[in-house]
């Protein structure tokens, strides 16, 4: 480089030399540590990430630290407000709401998990098995999972809990049968773009099969969409267990969910409006948490949305 | 254009088959027969009522006439109260249940396209923020929750709107808005970013170079085109207003056919919910075809991509 006419106090050619142009100035980082990074500037997905290992940890230790248990009656104490005793208050059967809440918090989350969980694994193989081997079998496989798509989630999921009838394990049901088409479609659509890349040639030629293929290579590298959609389908199904609970479809007394009690408390807002006020509160904070970290690990995850 | 709508319209009629035959069969599965929740009856007239009802036909023979009969806008009769139809159900409560759900769509559309076109304009200042936090607590609310809410402060605490039934406009503000905050927030991030992306483009510069006011460039040429996703979002965005209306109208106590729907889940009506749910899945499925026809109307690029697709 020739030297500039410029102001030579603000300008200074620093020149180049071949062996630095080679050589990498940052630490080389892995994808998942790298994600993280971006990830930790979000503030509200941080706040969000706080938010949630705080509310699993009440949920864990909530109900042992009252010494109220969240299925005793205790009528003479009924619709008592928050106070020293009852840090939540009572509801109209004496039993006590902060017990309840926490009680309440294990069972929409594992709701939601477990929802999840298991739109997670139909949806991996469903949409790998499609996107993999392509052709006729993606063209059935898909058309089926269109045909389903369109139908309306919320209906489907009434009716399959009117007919199976309430309970913890008919609703998560209820919930994946009609949940894994979006997790699937997710999958396919990566798995179709990852399958032409040269990695899946090379393991092919080392003599990988079909199996090792897609679980090895194409599912780990599709894991950040996957992760997002994760991330947003949880807090879908604890929505969704609170909307059967008001439909009166929710889980049999004296199990508390979050829905279950606000479902009851509802009647009661203008008197006893604490019945519903925690629960509620706490729904909405599941829900928040969870949507803000999917929207943090949505914009961390793909390279494309950085700035 | 024309293979792509028929191809479209061919699936919708797919997933119709497969609701109204899933619900079909479910039902059979139910506990009980329809006449269970009864007095015992003697045997006779249980017979009679199985004949009169076709209940004592084999299954095939029974599906098909269901079938039938649900061509012919015949969504059968309710075996809770004598008389009454699924049909005279839907004529009472449907109205009420669509001005309900028309002004909460009005509501969450026009704020919501607001919101979202202020938050473009003034990317990354403080009514770009306020507007995303808005949303994100829009989404994260529930709106039953919202109905409490909006119940517990405007009704009994500052007692300025009524706090249920369905007389006056006053009775309706509370429940559309309640119905309508989940959508207003989602078409307020849509809005948001599809605002953002069309403003990035190149025939902005122009319009902005040619010396157009902002007022025009936004108005005319920016929100025009960033409509599009919104417009898309109409057939989610009737699904959610349609299911967020059972228990919407249940909290507010409105003569809704969600309402209707909630007490004869309740009630374990299940020719009502089993009518109901199949009147609701051929609105919606129609709504989300009609937006899908309309969306290719007024965007050109989708016919291209549409014999694509065809092909």
């Amino acid at each position: 480089m020739s030297a500039l006419p410029n102001k030579k106090d603000k300008f200074v050619v620093v020149g180049s030399q071949a062996d630095h142009a080679e050589k990498i100035n940052k630490p080389s980082l892995s994808f998942w540590k790298e994600a993280w990074l971006h990830f930790k500037k979000n503030k509200l997905a941080m706040f969000g990430a706080l938010l949630l290992i705080v509310l699993i940890t009440m949920a864990a230790i909530g109900p042992h630290i009252v010494k109220y248990d969240y299925a005793t009656n205790d009528l003479m104490n009924s619709n008592q407000p928050p106070s020293k005793e009852h840090w939540f208050g009572t509801d109209d059967l004496g039993r006590d709401v902060f017990a309840r809440t926490w009680e309440g918090a294990r069972i929409s989350l594992f709701i939601g998990i477990a929802a999840a969980l298991i739109d997670l694994a139909i949806g991996i193989i469903w949409g790998g098995i499609a996107g993999y081997k392509g052709g006729r079998v993606d063209e059935i496989m898909m058309r089926i999972a269109d045909i389903l798509y369109g139908i309306p989630n919320l209906l489907m999921i009434i009716i399959l809990m009117v007919v199976l009838g309430q309970g913890l394990g008919t609703m998560i049901l209820a919930m994946t049968i009609t949940g894994w088409i979006g997790m699937a479609r997710i999958v396919r659509g990566q798995v179709l773009q990852l399958k032409t890349q040269e990695f899946v040639l090379a393991s092919r030629t080392l003599g990988a099969d079909s199996r090792r293929i897609l679980f090895k290579h194409l599912i780990p590298n599709s894991m950040g969409p996957i992760l997002v959609t994760l991330t947003l389908t949880i807090p879908t199904a604890i929505f969704t267990e609170a909307f059967l609970s008001f439909l009166g479809l929710g889980l049999n007394p004296p199990l508390a969910s979050w829905g279950t009690m606000a479902s009851d408390g509802l009647p009661a807002l203008e008197y006893f409006p604490w019945r519903l006020f925690f629960p509620a509160t706490f729904i909405c904070l599941t829900i928040f948490a969870f949507n803000v970290i999917g929207d943090g690990l949505r914009d961390a995850l793909d390279p494309r949305l950085r700035k | 254009m024309i293979k792509y709508f028929g191809k479209r319209f061919f699936y919708m009629f797919l997933s119709l088959l497969v609701i109204i035959t899933a619900t079909f069969f479910l039902m059979r599965l139910a506990p009980g027969n329809p006449f269970t929740s009864e007095k015992q009856l003697p045997p006779e007239i249980e017979a009679n009522l199985n004949a009169h009802y076709g209940l004592d036909q084999p299954w095939y023979v029974q599906y098909f006439d269901y079938l039938k009969r649900i061509a012919t806008w015949d969504f059968g009769p309710s075996f809770k109260y004598k008389g009454q139809t699924v049909n005279d159900i839907i004529s009472e409560g449907f109205p009420v249940s669509l001005a309900l759900g028309i002004e909460a769509i009005f509501i969450a559309l026009a704020l919501g396209v607001l919101l979202g076109v202020l938050a473009a304009l003034y990317h990354n200042k403080w009514q770009d923020y306020s507007s995303m936090i808005f949303a994100v607590v829009g989404i994260s609310v529930p709106s039953f929750i919202m109905a409490a809410l909006l119940q517990y402060i405007f009704a009994i605490k500052l007692q300025v709107l009524p706090v249920a039934r369905w007389d006056s406009f006053a009775h309706t503000i509370l429940p559309a808005l309640a119905l309508a905050t989940t959508p207003l927030a989602f078409i307020a991030r849509l809005t948001r970013s599809s605002m953002l992306e069309v403003l990035s483009n190149d025939y902005i510069k122009t319009a902005k170079a040619k010396g157009l006011s902002r007022g025009v460039i936004t108005v005319k040429h920016a929100v025009r085109n960033a409509m599009m996703p919104v417009v898309s979002y109409l057939g989610p965005l009737s699904a959610g207003i349609i299911t967020g209306s059972f228990v919407i109208e249940k909290i507010f106590g409105i003569p809704g056919l969600g309402s209707h729907f909630v007490t004869s889940i309740q009630n374990r009506d299940y020719t009502v919910i089993m009518g109901v749910t199949v009147f609701y899945s051929i609105l919606l499925l129609l709504s989300i075809f009609i937006v899908d026809i309309i969306y290719g109307l007024i965007d050109p690029r989708i016919k291209l991509r549409a014999h694509k697709k065809g092909a």
